[in-house]
This record gives structure tokens, C-alpha cells and sequence, in this order.
């Protein structure tokens, strides 16, 4: 039987010498200095509180910052899967997250906080990764929905991450399959609450009963 | 214009066997040799220039069976394509020759079941990662397979 060979050939596309993302993803991975800020704020600070007296200025001003962080989290708008159209939902006007000073915001560079929204597959966990640790400290992150939390309806797949927290540290879960968007609001003011009780820069508080 | 009749009377005529099914489709069950036969034929003579989708059935110790649907747009018929592998063989002739349309859908069979087309030319995964260790979709694998560190 004679076989026509087919006409249009494609060009190769420009990525093709990589074999893969992830490929890619590893010649960007070295990166000894990491993301953190310098180490120098964290002595000076410690000098200052460990001043007699010292500790009424870095309360008042840990009191400032915190304030100052919890009233401009920006969201990197990172949406996975149907729990990404009750983020947007949030993030529109009816809901208006602005107004408690989020801006989501399409650059991990110049953002604060990650909504994981929807399941991680583990093709997409380094990427997720990735962008995370592109994100400067402070830093924090919400876990969406059931599929972020745990793995949800598809915890016994066999390509899909059992909670995002094995992947990135969370601070927020919120659960619901989807969450609508008060959840989540509400998520996002337990998290403004998390970080007005942080102690000195950039560090987490003890869990407390008010908070967590 | 072809109709599904006059179809099934052609492929009675060059493969010897009845096309089941009924209407307007036409399900062919072929050898694993006459399977590119088969789709050059469903192809240049039936008409069917519109691939639909390919997949294939782990039938555990009878061994594979790929599946295809290619249609007719025109004559408004479709001819659903079988063939079983047999125990324990996982290659087949690759449709990619025939239908450009049969690319993806031969490398998400060989990420999802491991069957090798030959005479595909870009025959890799295509849904899991480059990395990935086994095919999911086989009776064989596991549900709760470990994925350190992420399951």
C-alpha cells in the first residue's frame, strides 16, 4: 500500500534543544546565595534588643513593620485549576480585596504572598517551587482548597502532590473544594492576622491562640 | 459519495473481515501487521482524513489493545480502528505517516500504556515529566506508587 508522506513540514521550534522544562529549570537552579536578605538586619536588630531598653524600640517598631507588611500583601496571582476562578472572583470588584491593600500582582518579584489555588501535579511542583523561592522575604503562602491542602478528590492519583506543603511552607490552609470567595477572604484576614504577630523582621511567630 | 454500506462491503473485500458496529459506524478489528495497512486504507480509500482519538485497553494477561477513531467528514462516517498487541508485546506500527493528526495521540498511548510506535519519529512523553518512572494507565502500576518527595 503506498502511503503519501505528509506535506507541510513544520520548522522545529526554538526550545527544541532542550529536551525538557525541566531540563531548563535545573541550568537556573544554582543559586548558593539564595534569596534572603542580608544577614546584617537580623544582628543589627538583635544588638538593639538585647540593649537594655532596647526592647521597647524593636516592639514599636516590629508594631510598624507589621503593620506596615500586613496592610500591603501582594497576591502573586497563581491560579492551578478551578480553585483559580474563586480567586479571581475575589480579587474582582464584588468581593474587592484591594480594599484590604492586595493588589494581585502578575511578578513573584514584587509580590508577598502566594495563593496556591488548585491541585499541584508533580510536573508542576519545581516550577511552583521555583516561582516561591522567587518571591522576597517576607514571604507567605495560602493553600486553596482541598487539592492544595491534601491532595483532595485526587489524593490517589498517581501524578498529583499530596498537599502543597510538601513543597513550600504554608501559613494559611483553607479548606473547601471550591472555596467560595468569603472563604477565602476570611482566609486572607486570618493571615493578616498571622502577620500582625510577628517578632522581629522577617520571622514567624510561636503559634498562638489568637492567631493560629 | 461513499456510504457506510458501500464502506463495509470494501473492507469486507480487502481485509476479509465484517465490520461490526451499526449506522454510521463501522468498528474494524485488524491483526497488529495489517494495523498500517489498515489505517492507509481507512485513509486513501475510505476517506477518513479526520483522526479522532487513539487510545488503548490493558486487557492484563491477554496483553494490549490500541484503539483508534478516524472519521469521514464528508460521507458523515466513522471507522473505529482495533487491534490487540498479544501478551506481553508492546510494539505497534506507528500512524503517524498517515495521519499528522496521530503524533500526540501515539505519544500520550506511549506515556500512558508504554507501547512503542515504530516509525513514529518523536516518540517521548508528552504529560508526565522527561523523568517519570513507569506508564500509569497499565492494570500493573500501582495507584499509590510513591513519588518522593512529593507523594
Amino acid at each position: 500500500m503506498e502511503i503519501k508522506a505528509p506535506t507541510p513540514q513544520i520548522p522545529p521550534a526554538v526550545w527544541t534543544e532542550f529536551k525538557d522544562l525541566q531540563e531548563w529549570e535545573k541550568l537556573h537552579q544554582t543559586r548558593p546565595e539564595g534569596d534572603r536578605h542580608s544577614a546584617l538586619f537580623e544582628t543589627l536588630e538583635d544588638g538593639v534588643f538585647n540593649f537594655p531598653g532596647g526592647f521597647i524600640v524593636t516592639t514599636v517598631a516590629d508594631a510598624f513593620f507589621n503593620w506596615a507588611r500586613k496592610s500591603s500583601v501582594w497576591p502573586v496571582t497563581f491560579g492551578l485549576a478551578c480553585c483559580a476562578i474563586e480567586m479571581m472572583a475575589t480579587f474582582a470588584s464584588r468581593f474587592d480585596v484591594e480594599r484590604l491593600g492586595m493588589v494581585p500582582f502578575a511578578s513573584p518579584r514584587h509580590s508577598d504572598l502566594m495563593i496556591v489555588s488548585g491541585s499541584v501535579t508533580i510536573k508542576m511542583a519545581p516550577m511552583l517551587k521555583r516561582i516561591y523561592e522567587q518571591m522576597p522575604d517576607p514571604k507567605w503562602a495560602v493553600s486553596m482548597g482541598s487539592c492544595a491542602n491534601s491532595g483532595g478528590p485526587f489524593r490517589h492519583g498517581y501524578h498529583v502532590v499530596k498537599g502543597v506543603d510538601r513543597v513550600i511552607p504554608v501559613d494559611v490552609y483553607v479548606p473547601g473544594c471550591p472555596p467560595p470567595p468569603d472563604s477565602l477572604l476570611y482566609g486572607l484576614l486570618k493571615l493578616q492576622d498571622q502577620i500582625s504577630h510577628f517578632r522581629k523582621t522577617g520571622r514567624r511567630a510561636a503559634p498562638t491562640e489568637k492567631s493560629d | 459519495m461513499l456510504t457506510p454500506e458501500q464502506a463495509r462491503g470494501l473492507v469486507k473485500e480487502r481485509f476479509g473481515v465484517t465490520a461490526s458496529g451499526e449506522g454510521s459506524l463501522l468498528v474494524v478489528e485488524a491483526p497488529a501487521d495489517r494495523w498500517l495497512p489498515l489505517g492507509g486504507f481507512a485513509r486513501e480509500t475510505l476517506g477518513c482524513v479526520y483522526f479522532s482519538f487513539m487510545t488503548a485497553v490493558d486487557w492484563k494477561e491477554q496483553g494490549l489493545e490500541v484503539v483508534a477513531r478516524v472519521e469521514n467528514l464528508d460521507a458523515n462516517f466513522a471507522v473505529f480502528m482495533k487491534t490487540k498487541l498479544g501478551a506481553g508485546e508492546t510494539r505497534c506500527a506507528s500512524l503517524q505517516p498517515v495521519w499528522r493528526g496521530a503524533d500526540w495521540m501515539e505519544r500520550e498511548c506511549y506515556d500512558m500504556f508504554g507501547i512503542r510506535f515504530e516509525g513514529h519519529p518523536d516518540l517521548r512523553r508528552i504529560l508526565l515529566p522527561q523523568d517519570w518512572e513507569g506508564h500509569p494507565l497499565l492494570k500493573s502500576y500501582a495507584v499509590d506508587t510513591p513519588h518522593p518527595p512529593y507523594r
